[in-house]
């Protein structure tokens, strides 16, 4: 199954993957919109500390520890490999967050759901590779 | 045939491993509930009027069809015959398999207590337990619940939220005295009082007094006191249901005894949640941990070892992740060290309902308290795990801002890639 794996090496810290992703999942679609009117947020997260970088999204484990603390069936791992999200049943209890060993969930505390990489199932690359002007970020299969 | 006893998330967990490896071989689910699957600990949700029975499904219904489990509710196994290799049901039916998995999960423990049994007395585990108490929840007057802890307090904010006033009575000097320490546990009390309930802690209910007809009129505390009420509550915590595991002759101690494989004295005999006493990391030995993701984790662990696999249970870890009238909280691992060896960080700020609390043994960080902002703990319950020295980074961690880059460059990049 592909991944989504950064590169620290390459990235820069510019954040437009955060950007982009925040925007594609928007309902507009538009920049503007999505951060000035639909509180647009990222599913993914800069890592940043020195001249160290990273982006860091969802790792879609093979035993997702996420999936198992999930009270509420919403993190489930489906036949293709892909953690997926269903958010309507999320209840903000933030089981997922003391779960995820890589801090790879955020918190919607204003709606009180979580917020997850969920790898742009309707793109061909997700958002944030496609987005990244140093190709620090690669999608593809690794063993 | 592979036969679950038990219907909650642990045989979900049983159900996904087994299909994980063994796509056709038919499973059968037996539960004394009259439910599919639901979200256990979102019962609360129901008591309150928040959600609907349908509305905490844990599993969608297409969910068995899927997997090709037949689901038997209301059903109760009286013995399993591990001679003859069949559970035996108490309709006079017999079930054979080629393994059986036993994930009969926890009862409620109530307290031998004068009175304590009769009309007017709940426990709060089940669907069934939220909708009675529901039903009731209008004509009560005060609750009165026994049990400071996690089910307790969860209990008692849903009959809060239902306008019964609620006093609860813990025995221990503090509520959430399993879970927490002293400080975040006194944040929590403090949020309770200041939302309206009442709280007692270090006495513990000697009677339950009835009136002439033999409902509920108040009940006596240790310490002489009399609180009016109409209905108590026993939520001090459950105990592994291993009745039906002990009368088939399997190995039982305070749980279903089971090995690194999940599999229990009997052979081709999994067990596995509640009932199971499982290897815990934090302890490093078998103990009962009764929490969600334990259920799930050793259900899927012996559901792909009962379609072949030789996969070995990772262990558990005590861990919980609960609100509290809107301070966020979540604790795992060693959280009240006892003395000898641990060595503790902390950081309080007492009037933003703030804590974070780190809690070390040997350079290794072994427990956490977060109260009021939780984000990233997983970073923290990763370390745990994994058993990653942490001496050179201790102080960071303490930090709100947890960051992957915290953590040391080689387990980073093996971890990300």
């Amino acid at each position: 199954m592909k991944r989504v794996y950064p590169i620290e090496e390459y990235c820069i810290g510019c954040r437009l993957c955060e950007v982009a992703c925040a925007v594609s999942h928007s309902k507009s679609g538009d920049i503007v919109r999505a951060y000035k009117e639909e509180g647009a947020c990222p599913r993914n997260l800069v890592e940043e500390s020195g001249a160290v970088s990273f982006c860091l999204s969802c790792r879609h484990c093979d035993t997702p520890q996420c999936a198992a603390a999930c009270i509420s069936g919403a993190l489930r791992k489906d036949a293709s490999g892909r953690v997926i999200y269903d958010e309507a049943r999320c209840v903000g209890c933030w089981s997922c967050i003391m779960a995820c060993p890589h801090g790879g969930i955020r918190q919607d505390v204003v709606r009180m759901k979580i917020i997850k990489c969920d790898l742009c199932p309707d793109r061909d690359v997700p958002a944030c590779v496609a987005a990244c002007p140093n190709r620090a970020l690669k999608f593809e299969e690794r063993p | 045939m592979y036969v679950i006893v038990g219907g909650g998330v642990a045989a979900v967990g049983a159900i996904e491993g087994i299909r994980s490896r063994d796509a056709r071989t038919p499973i059968t689910v037996i539960s004394k509930e009259k439910y599919l699957v639901y979200g256990r600990p979102l019962i609360v949700e129901v008591l309150k009027g928040e959600r609907t029975a349908d509305e905490i499904r844990y599993r969608e219904p297409s969910f068995y069809d899927d997997m090709k489990v037949k689901v038997m509710l209301g059903v109760e196994a009286r013995r399993i015959n591990t001679a003859a290799k069949s559970v035996e049901l108490a309709s006079g039916e017999s079930l054979p398999y080629k393994r059986c998995l036993i994930a009969t999960g926890g009862v409620p423990f109530i307290p031998p207590t004068e009175g304590l049994d009769g009309s007017d007395v709940y426990t709060f585990t089940t669907l069934d337990d939220a909708e009675r108490l529901s039903a009731a929840a209008p004509d009560i007057g005060r609750a009165v619940v026994i049990g400071g802890g996690l089910i307790g307090l969860k209990v008692a904010e849903g009959l809060h939220a239902r306008g019964v006033p609620v006093t609860i009575v813990e025995l221990a000097p503090r509520i959430l005295s399993a879970a927490f320490d002293d400080v975040a546990g006194k944040m929590i009390l403090a949020r309770l009082q200041e939302v309206g309930l009442q709280v007692f802690c270090g006495c513990s209910v000697a009677a339950v007094l009835r009136s002439p007809q033999g409902r509920v009129r108040a009940v006596r505390l240790s310490d002489g006191r009399e609180v009016e009420c109409g209905a108590v509550v026993a939520a001090i915590g459950v105990a592994p249901d291993k009745q039906l595991a002990a009368q088939s002759g399997i190995k039982v101690n305070r749980g279903v005894v089971v090995d690194h494989y999940l599999r229990t004295s009997a052979a081709d005999v999994y067990a596995a949640g509640d009932v199971a006493e499982a290897y815990d990391i934090s302890i490093k030995a078998n103990r009962v941990v009764p929490i969600w993701p334990n259920a799930y984790q050793q259900g899927y662990t012996a559901g792909r070892n009962m379609a072949g696999a030789r996969a070995r249970y990772a262990g558990g870890l005590p861990m919980n992740s609960i609100a509290f009238y809107g301070i966020s909280t979540i604790s795992a691992g060693v959280t009240n060290p006892a003395n000898g060896g641990y060595q503790v960080l902390d950081q309080i700020e007492a009037e933003r309902n703030r804590y974070r609390k780190l809690v070390f043994k040997r350079g290794r960080l072994v427990g956490y308290v977060l109260v009021g902002e939780v984000a990233r703990a997983g970073l923290l319950t990763g370390l745990i795990r994994e058993g990653v020295d942490v001496a050179s980074f201790k102080e960071k961690l303490l930090s709100g801002r947890l960051s992957y880059l915290d953590l040391p460059e080689g387990l980073r990049r093996e971890r990300l890639s």
